[in-house]
């Protein structure tokens, strides 16, 4: 059947018509489990990274259209905001703090910052991709995946501006910083877990992207960022580690701001975090999406 | 999995058969259960629990419907307000799961649908133009070669660097219209697009489907135009309530919907003019 197919293809445009190899015969059926074939999804998925670029892109430069400043703000915005903190700790603790505490709080607040708002646009970016979703056909998972592109996107340059600090503070430059590029990872892919799984859940219910911000600022601060991991009273210690991003945040101030190899404890238990957000994120969302235009 | 089960059911089918047709709906149903609240929120859900109520309605938005389109074909689609058309249209791109049946496609299927093509008002034609085919399963390099074609058939040549908020609606309908005919398509679903631009634009959009058609380009068109369907469809579906009313040359269907629109509506003779 499809030989004949191919045929006639070729008859009308005198020449071979890419798509007849590359699956442009769509079959729609119920899904019994819930679940689309996973091969077929996964290159759509795939045939769709250039949408998912340019629209991250898209997002981003929509965040700051209006403002005099535009972009500037995308790097301000943390650079300010880490300064306040800082300032907030330099008070409680009496100005005890030093250099490489800033440098520590700048660079875990940003990586924060990277899982955060993926989750927050991860959030809206189903609902808010109403008009889209309900006119064309693509995964759905492009949405809140975009969403952890745009995040990264914006935490790529504050890198820069944490390169400088750590230059400043004198922090060692050796082999163990490249261990932060697996810990980003990790956090990446706990971040695209984590906004598949609420981007599914505000679908159905709408509150969620209100408490959201609550949720993050308790987040926050039971994140070993305004603090070390060494810091916390040992009674505590046993909660506050049940935080996924504990042992990514530890590991990254370990490796970054004190040159320490990380450890293999916290390195597996991120692992363990990210990937089993990223399956549970995954199938939840990939198998909710096909109702996703009716409820919108 | 289904694309086993698919596999082996082909080879039963006569070729002959298959081969013609560009799309294939087999006893589709669509149901959709949607909660009376517009927008489910955790208050209202916790309430209604609370009460022990449970608030869906089910709408049997298609029922048991089966039809083939040739390639090169018009199909046309009519119907009253919440006939299902719509709901038709959006699962033959795939869009809406089918409940029930089965719906086969063969080729490329670029969709002009009744809420515009989800262009963004902030960005502009040109930007708008690349992230809709991107969305669409396009690549850029193949986007970039039919970019001009898309610009001069629109004849929005001068506007495509401003923000689209800054269109007319016409300018907005022709060019989501000539993102559609102009991504190649094999199947090109539209519903409710004709009455986009100025008359002369209506033609030109006519004539560019009837060319479509000429290089056996399938068409799927729904319209409240009549006149638009008696012109460009080869079938006519009149779906009623989400079933097939009737199935057959245009003329044929045109007339037995007007007169229905008669007697439901008194004496008011309804309007062949485009909505």
């Amino acid at each position: 059947m499809a030989e004949v197919r191919t045929a006639t293809a070729v008859e009308r445009d005198g020449r071979p018509r890419a798509d007849e190899f590359t699956g442009e015969r769509h079959v729609y059926e119920p899904h019994p489990i819930g679940l689309p074939p996973l091969g077929p999804y996964f290159r759509a998925l795939w045939q769709r990274r250039q949408f998912a670029f340019a629209l991250a892109r898209t997002n981003l430069r929509s965040q700051h259209f209006n403002t005099v400043l535009g972009q500037l703000w995308l790097l301000l915005n943390p650079v300010l905001l880490a300064l306040v903190y800082f300032t907030l700790v330099e008070i409680i603790r009496s100005g005890s703090r030093s250099i490489e505490f800033l440098a520590h709080l700048m660079l875990c607040l940003f990586a924060f910052r990277l899982v955060s708002r993926s989750v927050s646009q991860g959030t809206r970016s189903v609902v808010g991709g109403g008009r889209l979703i309900l006119n064309t056909a693509f995964p759905r998972t492009v949405l809140p995946l975009t969403a952890v592109m745009t995040s990264f996107m914006t935490f790529l340059p504050t890198l820069l501006v944490y390169a400088v600090v750590h230059g400043i503070a004198g922090l060692p430059v050796d082999a163990n910083l490249l261990w932060g590029i697996p810990i980003i990872l990790m956090m990446l892919v706990f971040g695209a877990g984590a906004a598949m799984m609420t981007a599914t859940a505000q679908v159905y219910f709408r509150d969620l992207a209100n408490f959201l911000p609550y949720a993050t600022r308790i987040w926050l601060y039971t994140s070993p960022i305004l603090f070390y991991t060494d810091e916390v009273p040992e009674g505590l210690k046993p909660i506050l580690q049940l935080n996924p991003l504990w042992p990514m945040l530890g590991s990254l101030s370990d490796v970054v701001n004190a040159g320490q190899a990380p450890s293999p404890g916290y390195l597996a238990w991120s692992l363990a975090w990210a990937l089993g957000t990223l399956i549970a994120g995954g199938l939840f969302f990939i198998s909710r999406e096909r109702e996703f235009a009716v409820r919108l | 999995m289904p694309s086993g089960s698919e596999k082996a059911t082909v080879p039963t089918l006569p070729a002959a058969a298959l081969d013609g047709s560009a799309v294939k709906v087999e006893d589709l149903s669509i149901t959709y259960r949607t909660t009376v609240q517009k927008k489910p929120t955790l208050k209202k859900t916790l309430i209604r629990l609370g009460r022990g109520q449970r608030i869906v309605r089910e709408i049997r938005a298609v029922r048991d419907v089966s039809f083939e389109v040739p390639h090169g074909k018009v199909l046309g689609v009519i119907g009253v307000n919440g006939a299902g058309k719509s709901t038709l249209l959006r699962s033959i791109a795939g869009i809406l799961p089918p409940t029930k049946g089965r719906i086969e496609v063969h080729g490329r299927v670029s969709t002009l649908l009744s809420l515009g093509v989800g262009f963004k008002r902030d960005l502009s034609g040109a930007e708008n133009v690349i992230l809709g085919g991107l969305a669409a399963g396009l690549s850029r390099s193949e986007l970039e070669a039919k970019y001009e074609e898309i610009v001069d058939f629109a004849e929005l040549e001068d506007f495509m660097d401003m923000p689209m908020r800054t269109y007319s609606s016409g300018m907005y309908g022709r060019l989501a219209f000539s993102v559609a005919v102009n991504m190649d398509p094999d199947i090109l679903l539209i519903d409710e697009a004709l009455s986009v631009g100025d008359p002369r634009f209506k033609q030109k959009s006519f004539e560019k489907m009837r060319e479509l058609c000429a290089q056996a380009r399938t068409i799927v068109l729904v319209s409240h135009g009549l006149k638009s369907i008696r012109e460009l469809c080869d079938e006519v579906i009149w779906l009623h309530k989400g079933r097939i009313e009737m199935r057959a040359e245009p003329e044929a269907v045109i007339d037995a919907y007007k007169h229905f629109l008669d007697i439901a509506e008194g004496d008011d003779e309804p309007a062949e003019e485009d909505v």
